[in-house]
């Protein structure tokens, strides 16, 4: 294996909840996502998954332990630079809190770009409507955000999670809250990404069929990694 | 780096997004700074006719002798009582002449000081206008008329007749305005003027004159110098007062005490003469400004609080662009532009407004007796003002701005993101 093998990996991650009371939630989280995999995290509801995937999208900051992102250490880095690595490096999808409702969904896909800042607004409208080709849902460009129904604003996100090419696409319960054709839809997207541009990505699922068809799947149980 | 095409073009769909609230956002800053214009315009003019009503009247320095008790009484000139503790009763003032004395060679002096635009002679003379049985206590004053025209704008007070008729008339007089409507005189008509020592002599009237301030107009007439030096039976060079006008006021001070020294004559500066004055003009841009500064304060409380209401329901859309990159200083930026865009749109209308108002303001008839020169109120339109106007809208929106700011860019996305 080379050194760039590894996307992300955590080194004896440790979290605790001080308030109400302390609370161990994640203990001695130790694992490795390689370039071009699709990995699967698993576990029963409170076990830690959305936790853990906060701290691994650097947005969580308070923990202990050591996080590589493509090999360099990005624990303890000030607030902007972490910024800045989750705008290049990191597309991320949630179950919940999609888009900014009241711009379009070409504008929602555009913003990480424009505020990366390193194509004119044209390339970016271009490139932002290739994703939304792609992911078949060009028809909606124009339309405000908070117009479209669920699946189609979970396939938005999809677009501005890749907007700027990031290395790994990180997804809490991505289908969670869609229904079967539209999960599968989703699935097929994903795997899709990893199989022709070599994405590399990590999704937290309750749908064991969805974890199945991944690649690897990570198990948790009370704030561990099983083995 | 600071991306701030996208972080206008955020602030700006929120913005918009908000069509109510930002509207009374910016009403509220309208209105502060359309106050503020229309106030300070109003208020100022009004000052500055009041002071050219008086400065324009009065000489820089005005040199004259003082009647008043001799400060070395005789007693303590003796030897033998000196260092006594001497007691003087019943004071009286030294019998001493009002005639300025080298009045001309003073004059030319003062001509010659590069400082100096103009230095003007008068004789000051207690008199009697005579109008059948009844005697009018009053002063006639002798000055060199085009000079008072040039220097004291003396044009602007002559209601009726004109400053070269009473320089071409040997026994013309400036007849006080009050002095004429009291007697029932008028343009071309005789009045009779009675010395202090009983001499009567009629004087023709080439004009009226009038300053604005009664208490001047019903005791005071002008003539030429020659012709009250002649009633009061004095040689050509006898002159009581010399004016002084400068062209830079504030040398009035300490040219007045050097003249002072110099000439052993009593020299008053105009600062000195008009102390009271300055405390109206400064009492009325207080008020202007305490009621600006008040509207701008609860326009600023209506921002601050439409601000944290907007950060309120936009926790999400925070939580969303953090989650995608955009830093808190960013998220911070976003919000304040929107302070700052709500300042610059409801500040440049409060402009627009506070100037329409001051025109509407220029436009009302103003007339009144005392202002003969003064038909519609006095608005001063003066771009500095608007400076300050939109400065105003800028600062206070930015105060109101900070705060919800700053609590936008301390926001945790995780928490919200979790909320759900
Ligand atoms: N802010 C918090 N303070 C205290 N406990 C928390 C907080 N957030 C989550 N927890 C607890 O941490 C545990 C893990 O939560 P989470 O990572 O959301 O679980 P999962 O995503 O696996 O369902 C749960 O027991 C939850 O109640
Ligand atoms: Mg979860």
């Amino acid at each position: 294996m080379t050194a760039m093998a590894n996307v992300l990996e955590a080194k004896h991650i440790n979290k605790h909840f001080r308030k109400p009371v302390d609370f161990h939630v994640l203990k001695d989280i130790n694992f490795r996502v390689a370039r071009g995999e699709f990995a699967s995290i698993m576990g029963k509801s409170g076990c830690g998954k959305s936790t853990l995937l906060y701290i691994l999208s650097t947005m969580d900051t308070d923990y202990e332990g050591e996080l590589y992102l493509n090999d360099q250490l990005v624990s303890g880095l000030p607030h902007e630079a972490l910024s800045k690595i989750r705008n290049q490096h990191i597309g991320f999808v949630f179950q919940f809190h999609y888009l900014l409702t009241e711009f379009t969904v070409l504008e929602n896909v555009m913003l990480p770009a424009r505020k990366l800042g390193r194509k004119s607004t044209e390339e970016i409208e271009h490139d932002a409507m290739q994703h939304l080709k792609t992911l078949n849902i060009e028809k909606l460009a124009r339309k405000t955000a908070s117009r479209i129904s669920g699946g189609e604003k979970q396939r938005v996100a999809i677009a501005r999670a890749l907007i700027n090419d990031p290395d790994i696409l990180m997804g809490d319960e991505p289908t969670g809250n869609l229904d079967s054709y539209n999960a599968e839809n989703v699935f097929q997207i994903f795997k899709g990404l990893k199989e022709e541009k070599g994405l590399s990505l990590l999704v937290v699922t309750h749908d064991q069929d969805f974890a199945d068809r991944t690649d690897r799947i990570i198990i948790m149980e009370d704030g561990r990694v099983l083995p | 780096m600071t991306n701030w095409k996208v972080i206008l073009s955020i602030a700006k769909t929120h913005l918009l997004s908000k069509m109510k609230s930002t509207v009374t956002a910016s009403l509220g800053v309208t209105f502060g700074i359309g106050a503020y214009i229309t106030l300070v315009s109003f208020m100022t003019g009004l000052n500055k006719m009041l002071d050219d009503l008086v400065l324009n009247q009065t000489p820089h320095i005005h040199l004259y002798n003082e009647i008043e008790p001799s400060k070395t009484q005789p007693i303590s000139r003796l030897a033998e009582f000196e260092g006594a503790f001497n007691v003087v009763h019943s004071i009286k003032p030294k019998m001493s002449q009002q005639k300025i004395h080298n009045a001309l060679p003073m004059m030319h002096y003062l001509n010659a000081d590069p400082r100096v635009r103009g230095a003007s002679p008068q004789l000051r003379a207690q008199i009697f206008y005579l109008s059948g049985s009844i005697e009018l206590g009053g002063s006639l004053v002798g000055v060199d008329i085009l000079e008072e025209a040039r220097l004291y704008n003396m044009r602007d007070y002559i209601v009726q007749g004109s400053a070269e008729a009473l320089k071409n008339t040997d026994n013309g007089i400036l007849l006080g305005a009050g002095l004429a409507k009291k007697m029932s005189l008028d343009l071309g008509d005789r009045v009779q003027i009675s010395t202090v020592d009983g001499t009567v002599t009629p004087l023709k009237i080439v004009g009226i004159y009038q300053s604005g301030i009664a208490e001047i107009d019903n005791v005071r007439s002008f003539s030429n110098l020659k012709t009250v030096q002649r009633i009061q039976g004095e040689a050509e060079n006898y002159v009581t007062d010399i004016n002084v006008k400068l062209y830079d006021i504030a040398q009035a001070v300490p040219m007045a005490s050097a003249l002072e020294k110099q000439f052993g004559i009593k020299a008053t500066d105009i600062q000195e003469a008009n102390a009271q004055f300055e405390t109206g003009s400064n009492i009325r841009n207080i008020i202007t400004y305490a009621v600006s500064i008040t509207l701008l304060i609860v326009a600023g409380f209506g921002i601050y609080n439409i601000l944290s209401m907007l950060i309120y329901e936009k926790m999400n859309d925070i939580a969303i662009l953090k989650a995608t990159g955009f830093s808190g200083k960013d998220v911070q930026y976003i919000f304040m532009s929107q302070a700052l865009l709500i300042g610059l749109v409801g500040g440049l209308v409060g402009l627009i407004v506070g100037y329409i108002l001051s025109r509407l303001i220029d436009k009302v008839p103003f007339e009144t007796d005392a202002l003969p020169t003064i038909t519609t109120y006095p608005v001063n339109f003066n771009m500095g003002y608007y400076l300050i106007g939109i400065t105003f809208a800028f600062i206070s929106t930015f105060i109101a701005g900070y705060l919800p700011s700053k609590k936008a860019k301390k926001i945790d996305p995780v928490r919200i993101i979790r909320g759900n």
